[in-house]
């Protein structure tokens, strides 16, 4: 069957209500949190009705049914990204996984292969969104290491043309977005893994707005961490995924102490269960996992290939609608070539926030300001932004919805 | 259309021509005050004398409620005594928090009754009160000195 954007809209309840007195739903913001379809809410809320007991834990049949319920989720995952079972962590949410890991680098000591003292490098890049810079910030700020990051061109793509430079022979750490959160930009990993591997240092994707709108497999890809949030990806909050390469984490000393990470402990002492376990202290986000599971399932169904084309596709109208609008200023790439269908832009002498609150009166949902990425759009000279972010349950028509709403708030400040 | 009540004609016209803009070079305390969930940023001159609100100054950037609210408090609390506008203030501050039950009180708040709308939109109450907050923090380090 024919991907049709308007029947997938069916399968999202929150479509079937109205905004600001009336107005159909254009929802705009699908970077920011995706919508959930009914298979996912179903999944959750049967999770609490049926299975609910903690996992890993108990002798009973809830229990059990609930650690299926659980370890099924984590093949799910692991399928999905092409990685194997045992690499894939939950956590509470993508921002977790990215401090799981920047803090477990410090927590091993001066013998754990992934100890940085002020003679390591860690890389980032000047378009990261803010829980893929701190954390790396603060972590060489805690070791010594420095931190050093590559530019962004004035036309929103990575400037790699000293990438040998960067990448120096005592980086350890190369940390980027597959996907900016702002720009679009999809970043080009092949030179930037194969240059990171060739001086011995880790690659850690965010891959937050790359996992939900394309087909993402770490194994092609050669990196060796990913990061993606469930809620942004048609599931639950509260979830987020961190995978790794399993003879990495083999090494990766735990971030969180508790229940359900130990092999043995004593009243001086504590000895680590291996991965996945290690990095899972406490009773985990189950319904969640079982809801991200029902999201990842909703989406093969559909599949990842057949979203991805619908996204360009509906991308490319909407850089076009918007680039017919006088005093319209788009920041990032104006093609979709290796681009994702969001765009953030600026609109003549309308305040984003002004601009944002237009839109919402006209039942349009879009996200204003700097998106969690201040050092980015202050390198873009922009004080902030307007970004549409667009997600399979878009359609030419949303598109057209937003270019009438910024032409009625040209109208609207432009008379007063 | 309820964005009206928002856009009151006296904000955007606050916004368009903005009140004492522009930072005066002699000042008793100066502070940047931002916005971290938009970006918007107001750096405000306060001069005292004696008791008095002798001078405000400010230059910023943001949107029409927090760029217009900060051009009505400069008109406003100027000549005004410290106390007197510490009341402004204060009736401002609970005006914003109203959640739309209160209309203001024109007798004490004079142009800035026109914010009144903002108070039922949550998010924009912040953005409102940035300029107000930058004035009570920079009253206060300016009495610090005297």
């Amino acid at each position: 069957m024919a991907f049709d954007p308007r029947v997938v809209r069916q399968d999202f309840p929150i479509f079937e209500r109205t905004i600001r007195e009336g107005k159909r739903l254009v929802y705009l913001d699908s970077g920011a949190t995706s919508q959930k379809p009914n298979s996912v809410i179903e999944a959750e809320s049967n999770f609490y009705r049926m299975h609910n007991a903690a996992v890993h834990r108990g002798a009973h049949q809830l229990a059990e049914e609930a650690t299926d319920a659980y370890e099924g989720a984590r093949a799910t995952v692991a399928k999905f990204l092409g990685g194997g079972v045992d690499e894939i962590i939950f956590t509470k949410s993508a921002t977790e996984s990215l401090n799981l890991l920047a803090y477990a680098f410090s927590n091993g000591g001066s013998d754990n292969r992934f100890n940085l003292t002020s003679a390591d490098r860690i890389v980032v890049t000047e378009m990261e969104h803010h829980a893929n810079l701190i954390p790396w910030q603060q972590l060489a700020k805690r070791s010594g290491a420095e931190l050093a990051w590559f530019a962004v061109t004035p036309d929103g793509r990575l400037d790699l043309s000293n990438l040998a430079e960067m990448i120096t022979p005592n980086t350890k750490v190369v940390s980027l977005t597959h996907q900016s959160n702002v720009l679009g930009t999809v970043n080009p990993l092949a030179a930037i893994v194969a240059r990171a591997h060739e001086v011995g240092a880790v690659v850690v994707l965010d891959a937050c707005q790359s996992v939900p709108h394309m087909p993402v497999n770490v194994k092609d890809l050669d990196i060796d961490f990913l990061a993606f949030s469930g809620h942004k990806t048609v599931g639950p909050t509260g979830i987020g995924v961190l995978w790794g390469r399993a003879e990495l984490l083999k090494d990766l000393p735990p971030f969180l102490f508790g229940g359900s990470m130990i092999e043995s402990v004593t009243m001086t002492d504590a000895i680590w269960a291996p991965s996945p376990r290690r990095h899972e202290a406490g009773v985990p986000n189950m319904a969640q996992a079982v809801g991200l599971a029902a999201a990842l399932d909703y989406l093969t169904a559909i599949g990842m290939d057949e979203i991805y084309a619908h996204e360009q596709k509906l991308g490319a109208y909407l850089l076009k609608r918007l680039q017919e609008i006088p005093g319209v200023n788009l920041v990032g790439p104006l093609t979709m070539n290796d681009r994702g269908a969001v765009a953030s832009f600026t609109l003549g002498d309308i305040h984003p926030h002004d601009l944002g609150q237009f839109l919402d009166s006209q039942g349009i949902a879009v996200r204003t300001g700097h998106h969690c990425a201040w050092p980015l759009t202050r390198k873009l000279g922009v004080q902030a932004t307007t970004r549409a972010s667009l997600y399979l349950y878009n359609d030419e028509e949303d598109v057209d919805a937003l270019i009438e709403g910024i032409l009625g708030a040209q109208k609207y400040f432009g008379d007063k | 259309m309820q964005l009206d009540s928002l856009y009151q004609e006296v904000i955007l016209d606050h916004y368009k021509r903005p009140q004492h803009k522009g930072l005066a070079a002699t000042y008793d305390a100066q502070v940047h005050h931002v916005n971290p969930s938009c970006g918007d940023e107001i750096t405000l001159n306060v001069a005292l004398d004696d008791d008095k609100v002798a001078a405000i100054t400010w230059d910023g950037v943001g949107c029409s409620i927090s760029q217009a609210s900060v051009s009505i408090l400069s008109d406003l609390l100027l000549g005004k005594s410290i106390a007197e506008a510490d009341l402004v203030l204060n009736n401002f501050t609970e005006l914003m928090q109203s959640k739309g039950t209160m209309v203001g009180d024109d007798a004490i708040l004079e142009d800035a009754v026109a914010m009144a709308g903002v108070s039922k939109f949550p998010a924009r109450i912040k953005c409102a009160l940035l300029g107000w907050m930058a004035y009570k923090d920079a009253v206060v380090q300016a009495q610090a000195k005297l």
